[in-house]
């Protein structure tokens, strides 16, 4: 009974989890009738997350420009490194980084003020005004992260390759043609790498926001209680999205 | 926050992020210019084999870049490749029998087109066709044809000795 | 007892627990329409669950609670928000919404539940914060108003629905003299200008015993007595005098039930 009970402990969490999906979905349709609720949702989750995405894209992009060239260079490959920056971004880092960002950025912030609405009886007391929260709280915190995710893994990817990361570094700074830098992504990458990007971005918004809101929702309604709901949304989420990144490439993979 | 300068905002992320998706599918480089002037023109040219050639190549001249390969495509009659190549306003004067080359940046580095200036008076305008060109090196067949001269030279080099050898019996 | 009629909740042979502890053992419980209901208890015997019960948030294990002859457990959902319309609660914080305004705040029943014109819901809402005396804090977030002020906020947002009636968690717990008067002032008003059934759960003997028209005692999971205030006052009941009195020793132990004895427990570090 004792060593058994965080198994079905664990196993109640994922069923409840899962559960509070569909409740999440159910709600969704009535929640888009309420634009204006999503937009403020899209603004503190993505327009927010902006900076730190456009600011850590760049240096990505500017340390894998670097490392890249150290190693292409010995091999007079150096013309290459645009495909290596440009690959390694859409494919993995892209995706992956911001996933990881967006989980302590956003995730967490969700999580919390889901949960001290919680605390606060915000919740409660919006049920007990027959309004229902999953539809007026949580679904369209859900649907703006869903959305706000491939937007953000798209910007962060531009600012890696193009912007101010790889090509500030490669071109402006070592001399790689710039013809060369672009021609080269220009072969190497295709549209369906760029569709794969997006899918990465929007399953790992749906984890996020999903894992952000469940551990909000079903916080304890204590201080610590929320505290615990904040950092187990970052833990959790993190690992679901690197867990999910291999599951997907080996899809992608073929 | 005032529901306008939150409408703009999150309109301005969105548009933002649509545009990334925009210009990372299209790849950059077949939308951006060519050169710093501004202005460009046009040339074709046809090649017995472009190579690895791509579109986004450069075309450089003396080691200059003055343009870019726009598009790559097939003469349905001759089934020769016909390479469109959108060159720098600036460079209006190049000679009309200048001769391109694809040629290959470094050992093992991507091709592009090499402009050799020729002598003619008259420059190259925007829809001139260039005659004199040079296709790319194909390593295959490259290595073809040192294998077929090699077997060539053999028979060549053991008919004389033939002869030679049999010069003593009669 | 009253007549079914007059009862607007009735509360029939409830049993409710959190897995083994026990909070309601087979309570009943009648609120009648247009009156003042107390109900006070220690702390602990989960007077707020019971709020919790008849707004449908919580299913009781056992027992029944109707409000307004309909089965509050036995509603889908939507039914379920439809009674609530009926029935406002008021929550210890007040619990504002902190990311909307004292003004948006009343306002947004009003806007989830009517298509009314913007210039109707300010209306409205100015009635109902002058109705609590704070239409001058219209502007001001939760987080800039004290503890008092919410709950008069909370209460006009309670009745911007004009609800038929209100339950009141613990409005009296940590007000200062000034503000718990205001408060009492502001529920017999509203219960008599609004023709309201009013609902109050308490351990604030003193203040409510002059506000209410009947009280319930509740402790352990049972009704210890009930009554008009006079009469509940003089119960025969040891336990709702030592209650009503706060008596610290009597059938409520000053002592948490030990395991051992005192002078066992003591002995039992020497060995």
């Amino acid at each position: 009974m004792n060593f058994l009970s965080p198994l079905t402990e664990g196993l109640r969490g994922l069923g409840r989890a899962v559960l509070f999906l569909f409740t999440i979905l159910a709600g969704i349709p009535a929640a888009l009738l309420r634009p204006r609720l999503i937009l403020q949702q899209i603004y503190s989750v993505g327009v927010l997350s902006l900076i730190i995405i456009v600011i850590s894209g760049s240096f990505i992009g500017m340390v894998l420009a670097l490392q890249g060239y150290r190693t292409l260079v010995n091999f007079g490959a150096a013309s290459s490194l645009g495909v290596l920056v440009a690959l390694s971004i859409v494919r993995e880092l892209g995706p992956v980084v911001t996933a990881l960002l967006f989980a302590g950025r956003a995730g967490s912030a969700l999580a919390a003020e889901i949960g001290l609405m919680k605390a606060t009886d915000q919740l409660s007391g919006m049920e007990m005004m027959a309004v229902d929260p999953i539809k007026r709280v949580i679904a369209p915190r859900f649907i703006a992260g869903l959305v706000a995710m491939p937007l953000l893994v798209s910007i962060f990817s531009l600012m890696a390759i193009g912007v101010a990361g790889g090509h500030a570094i490669g071109v402006e700074l070592l001399g790689v043609d710039d013809g060369s830098y672009w021609s080269q992504i220009n072969q190497a990458m295709h549209g369906t790498d760029i569709r794969d990007m997006l899918i990465k971005g929007t399953v790992f918004g749906l984890a996020i926001s999903w894992i952000a809101v469940y551990q909000g929702y079903h916080a304890a309604p204590t201080s610590e209680g929320v505290s615990r709901a904040t950092t187990s949304t970052v833990v959790v989420s993190s690992l679901a999205v690197l867990a999910l990144d291999f599951v997907l490439t080996a899809f992608m993979f073929h | 926050m005032p529901s306008r300068s939150l409408e703009l905002l999150v309109g301005f992320f969105v548009s933002l992020g649509i545009a990334a998706v925009f210009v990372l599918t299209f790849r950059v480089a077949s939308l951006d210019s060519v050169g710093d002037s501004g202005s460009s023109y046009r040339i074709t040219a046809k090649f017995e084999n472009t190579g690895s050639l791509a579109r986004g190549a450069s075309v450089k001249m003396s080691g200059v870049r003055i343009g870019r390969v726009r598009d790559i495509g097939i003469d349905p009659e001759t089934f020769q490749a016909v390479v469109t190549m959108e060159i720098d306003g600036a460079r209006n004067n190049i000679p009309a029998d200048s001769n391109l080359k694809i040629l290959t940046a470094g050992l093992l580095g991507e091709q592009y087109v090499g402009v050799e200036a020729g002598g003619d008076p008259e420059p190259l305008k925007d829809g001139s066709v260039v005659t004199f060109t040079q296709s790319a090196l194909v390593l295959e067949n490259l290595i073809g044809q040192m294998l077929t001269s090699f077997t060539q030279k053999e028979p060549k080099a053991a008919q004389p000795a033939e002869p030679a050898a049999a010069a003593p019996a009669p | 007892m009253t007549t079914a009629a007059d009862s607007l909740v009735r509360v029939r042979s409830l049993k409710f627990g959190f897995g083994p502890k026990v909070i309601y053992d087979g309570i009943d419980l009648d609120i009648v329409r247009g009156k003042i209901t107390a109900i006070l208890g220690p702390s602990g015997t989960g007077k707020t669950t019971l709020l919790r019960l008849i707004g449908g948030q919580w299913k009781p294990d056992a027992g029944s609670i109707e409000f307004d002859g309909i089965d509050v457990h036995r509603q889908s959902r939507s039914q379920l928000f439809e009674l609530r319309k009926r029935m406002g609660l008021l929550f210890q914080s007040g619990a504002l919404l902190t990311d909307l305004s004292v003004f948006e705040n009343v306002a947004f029943p009003l806007r989830e539940h009517t298509a009314f014109p913007e210039s109707m819901i300010r209306d409205l809402v100015l009635m109902k914060l002058e109705a609590v005396g704070l239409r001058g804090a219209a502007k001001l977030y939760p987080s800039e108003i004290s503890g008092g002020m919410a709950r008069r906020v909370a209460m006009a947002r309670a009745i911007a629905l004009e609800p038929d009636m209100i339950m009141y968690d613990e409005p009296f717990t940590g007000q200062d003299p000034i503000s718990m008067g205001v408060l009492i002032r502001l529920i017999q008003g509203l219960n008599k200008s609004l023709d309201l059934t009013s609902v109050i759960v308490t351990h604030d003997v003193e203040d409510v015993m002059r506000i209410a028209d009947y009280v319930y005692v509740l402790s352990g999971g049972k009704v210890l007595d009930h009554g008009s205030p006079a009469e509940v006052q003089h119960s025969k009941s040891d336990l709702v005098r030592q209650f009503l009195n706060g008596e610290a020793d009597g059938p409520v132990s000053f002592h948490y039930k030990a395991a051992r004895g005192y002078a066992d427990d003591l002995m039992a570090g020497r060995e």
